[in-house]
């Protein structure tokens, strides 16, 4: 992997990475609204993150990540599972949604919602899962390269 | 009443942080809880004798129709305290003969979630939460069975008990469904005993089949026996529960519960009749054949059930009067003698009676206890088991169509059962003292209270008959014969037939007993019948259903890729191009087709994708190729102004090559191994499944199952769902519950993708 990251690549990544994972966040918050969402969300921020990897190596990128993509997808799992819990003790059906729209300060006003709760989960999801498979693929491949180095 | 029975459940999620924090004394304390609902039960007592048949309703899925309802009468409340009667005991019990057991909290939770669904199944008034307590009373037995789940032997026991009963219980389940519409969708038991014309239902038969089946299975009806005495496997406590008041009386119970409904005919009679008394004498058999002492007493076992099956398929009210105080006798002598067997093994360290003897000095108390108790078992006076027995033989001389061939073998089974209950009752402990494994001494006071209180209710009840009369017996025949039954119970008949018969059997077992060895010898030399039995039958049947789980992996999931998507491209074709052609024709409506130059464009885009891919030599340029392809769909999204599928599209293209290119390199090298007639057959299959897309397509528009949704969503979309992007709407709010399954999918298959690569990567280690 290591063959692949040069310079050009490595600059542009330090500057592309952000903007994409600023531009995932901007995807997932206005998916109600207009085209986007949670799912979409998430494979740009993946595919932001598999960029860098491209550029450098496994083991950097999942110190950049700082945690486990693997207990993202949990985390993913459990917030969209739990926003259906409000509308139940409320006595609604499963999954009923509530919203709350206060204003903020500097921000105006702010639609928050079980909903949006839950895009959230499958966006950690969707970017847990392909970081796990692509993070794996990609330390197998650099571990088979380390064993035949040794060999 | 709901806290009755559902208090077990909570105990056993609290029972294993009890156990450990209670430390020695925690069978005694635990053991408060059963002790409590037994006064708790004997407490409704007074009222079903004054009512009859009290029913309690708790709602649980309103929505449904499903109430926790429960039917507390005369039968009901003899097993309730039955359960929980003897379940205190065994709790207590299990305290000294698992000390020191590492697994014991995990034991007591299963056990006190046992006792609730047993509980549960003998409560229960509506006919799905029966079900459902039946299962669960299998699942929990065979965790309870499997208990030393390190040992091959407890699990493949475990898992047998739980086949045959499971299975049985497929079968009660559409019994009970038919039972439910025969009714006229009456899903209460308290309304299916009281209405009538059951029996002229025109499926009855299969439906008196089918309950049967899950009523035999579950309690050990020849051919159904083998699994009991294989159940053994279990710790003794959960032995003597399980046999004598509690899951293999389950099937007992709900035959005895339903035959105001279903007996009365030929069916009933025959089927309970000939299957019982056989159950009853190969039980006895096979009783007097064993040398263990849990084997003994599990094949007596199967002799009661027997017994039990056979009066309520007679059911005359001498019968049925029979069965109830059987049920009682056996559930006391048994869970009593089943403890002592406990006793036994624990203090000598063997489980085989010939290698035990001269123990009465050792063991006093034991001994005492166990002649008690075999003398009911083997329906001795002043014992109540003899009461127990004298109204068996009264009920069989009066069977109808088979008086003489279950008093027959009612007779040769007495017979048996005398030996049995002196061998277990003297053999240990009388004689030459012999070398057992452990020096034996009395067992501790948790593991006696037990034997001693029953076998002595068991004296108690023999002498003073009129007490379990009163107090339980008579509404209990009331509830299964569905009137009321003026009779009483009395030691002594005078001299009649039974008492002539009880006679020939105590003398005939005495000297089966006193030459048991011989007989044992006798049955040594006829080994062929090891060879026969129901057993070898199911272990065909286990062994083909291996051999077919293997056969069908072998072919359909043989590792090639090709043969894979094959198969399911070919499945496809055929399924759906069957359904297309039967609903529409051969007509292909090519209407009028506008297709704009841009669009031109971009299927010419796909096609050049498609077609270069698959000629191309290189893998980077096929990968690459595909790519171009799939971005042409997303382009086609676009252009049908869908802006989220198109993004989405891209992402995943854009890794998909990502991935492609990470595993590209660790792909062998790219040659073509297939002949032209394999490339010519894949041809054919892609474009069999090409064109019929192509098919579904054109057609799909003129076919119009039902309005479609689609407008609906729009319009709703804003008011409710509070958005403007109706496919996030959707996704998120209206059809959340889907978008949750699918995203448990993609994170199950990611973490499967993970477990496959890091175990290659271990493999390549080692």
């Amino acid at each position: 992997m290591t063959a692949m990251g040069s310079l050009i690549l490595r600059t542009a990544t330090r500057l592309l990475l952000p903007l994409l994972l600023l531009f995932s966040l901007f995807v997932l918050l206005r998916g109600h609204d207009e085209p986007g969402g949670g799912f979409i969300a998430g494979l740009v921020g993946a595919t932001g993150f598999a960029l860098y990897l491209f550029a450098f190596d496994a083991e950097r990128t999942r110190s950049l990540m700082g945690v486990d993509p693997r207990l993202l997808l949990g985390l993913g799992l459990f917030a969209a599972t739990v926003s259906g819990l409000p509308g139940t003790l409320l006595g609604h059906a499963f999954y009923t949604s509530l919203w709350w729209t206060p204003t903020l300060p500097l921000l105006g006003e702010v639609k928050l919602s079980t909903p949006l709760l839950f895009d959230i989960g499958v966006y950690l999801v969707v970017l847990g899962s392909v970081m796990t498979i692509v993070l794996a693929l990609a330390g197998a491949e650099e571990k088979a390269e380390e064993t035949t180095w040794n060999r | 009443m709901l806290l009755a029975v559902l208090s077990g459940f909570i105990l056993c999620a609290l029972a294993p942080w009890l156990t450990r924090s209670l430390g020695d004394r925690a069978g005694w304390l635990l053991a408060i809880l059963p002790a409590g609902l037994f006064a708790y039960f004997l407490g409704w007592i007074p009222e079903v004798i004054e009512t009859g048949a009290v029913t309690l309703q708790y709602p649980w899925i309103p929505g449904l129709d499903i109430n926790l309802s429960f039917l507390v009468d005369g039968l009901s409340l003899l097993f309730a305290l039955l359960i929980s009667g003897i379940g205190t005991f065994i709790i207590i019990y299990a305290g000294g003969y698992l000390h020191g057991d590492p697994y014991l909290p995990r034991f007591y939770a299963i056990m006190f979630a046992f006792t609730a669904a047993m509980l549960g199944v003998v409560l229960s008034d509506n006919l799905l939460t029966l079900f459902v307590f039946w299962e669960l009373t299998s699942i929990t037995s065979y965790l309870l069975i499997g208990y030393h789940h390190e040992d091959k032997e407890a699990r493949w026991c475990a898992l047998q008990g739980l086949f045959v009963t499971v299975a049985g219980g497929l079968a009660l389940l559409a019994g009970l469904l038919m039972l439910a519409v025969a009714a006229g969708g009456e899903y209460t038991l308290s309304g299916i005993l009281a209405s009538d014309g059951l029996q002229e239902y025109p499926f009855y038969t299969a439906m008196v089949l089918a309950i049967l089946a899950g009523t035999f299975t579950k309690s050990a009806q020849v051919p159904f026996h083998f699994w009991l005495p294989n159940a053994m496997a279990a710790p003794t406590p959960v032995s003597a529960f399980l046999h004598s008041a509690t899951m293999v009386k389950a099937g007992v119970y709900l035959m005895a519960r339903l035959n105001p409904a279903l007996g009365g005919t030929e069916l009933w009679f025959y089927m309970l009749g000939i299957f019982g008394a056989v159950t009853m004498f190969t039980g006895s058999f096979m009783a007097l054949r064993s040398t263990g002492i849990k084997a003994m007493l599990a094949y007596s076992t199967i002799m009661a059930l027997g017994t039990l099956t056979m009066l309520i398929g007679i059911g005359t009210e001498a019968a049925i009067v029979a069965a109830m105080a059987f049920l009682l006798a056996h559930a006391l002598y048994k869970a009593a003698l089943f403890m002592l067997a406990g006793v036994l093994d624990h203090e000598t360290g063997t489980k085989d009676i010939t290698r035990m003897g001269g123990l009465r000095r050792a063991m006093p108390i034991t001994f005492v206890t166990a002649c008690v108790a075999a003398l009911s078992l083997a329906g001795l006076p002043p014992l109540f088991g003899f009461i127990a027995k004298e109204l068996m033989f009264e009920a069989t001389l009066h069977g109808g169509a088979l008086t003489t061939f279950t008093t027959v073998l009612a007779l040769l089974s007495a017979i048996m059962i005398m030996a049995v209950a002196a061998i277990f009752a003297l053999r240990p402990f009388i004689g030459a003292r012999t070398e057992t494994p452990k020096s034996p001494h009395e067992g501790p006071l948790s593991m006696l209270i037990g034997p001693v209180v029953l076998a002595a209710l068991s004296l108690v009840f023999g002498v003073a008959a009129f007490i379990p009369e009163a107090a339980l017996l008579q509404a209990a025949v009331t509830a299964v014969h569905g009137r009321p039954v003026d009779f009483h119970l009395y030691l002594w008949h005078g001299v009649n037939v039974p008492l002539l018969l009880s006679a020939i059997a105590i003398v005939i077992g005495l000297l089966a007993f006193r030459f048991w060895d011989a007989v044992l010898a006798g049955f040594r030399r006829m080994p062929f019948i090891d060879r026969l039995g129901p057993e070898r039958g199911y272990e065909r049947l286990m062994d083909g259903l291996v051999w077919l789980a293997e056969w069908q992996t072998r072919v359909l999931q043989n590792g090639y890729m090709s043969n894979y998507i094959i198969t399911l491209v070919l499945t496809t074709v055929a399924l759906t191009g069957w359904t297309l052609f039967v609903h529409t024709g051969t007509a292909i409506p090519l209407g009028d087709i506008n297709v704009r130059i841009y669009e031109w464009f971009t299927v010419g885009l796909i096609l050049a994708g498609a077609l270069f891919a698959t000629i191309t030599g290189s893998r980077l340029t096929a990968v690459a190729a595909l790519g171009m392809a799939g971005f042409g769909v997303a382009l086609v999204f676009v252009e049908f102004s869908a802006p989220d599928l198109g993004t989405t599209q891209i992402m995943v293209e854009t890794l998909t090559v990502i991935l492609l290119v990470l595993v590209l390199y660790r792909l062998p090298a790219f040659v073509n191994f297939s002949s032209p007639g394999t490339r010519l057959r894949d041809a054919l299959i892609a474009a069999s499944f090409g064109g019929l897309m192509t098919l579904l397509i054109l057609v799909v528009h003129d076919i119009n199952v039902a309005e479609p949704i689609s407008d609906q969503l729009v319009q709703w979309s804003y008011p409710e769902g509070h958005g403007r992007n109706i496919v996030n709407v959707i996704l998120v709010d209206f059809r959340a519950l889907d978008t949750l399954g699918e995203i448990f999918v993609v994170g199950l298959a990611a973490i499967g993708v993970y477990a496959m690569i890091q175990l290659r990567a271990e493999d390549r280690r080692q």
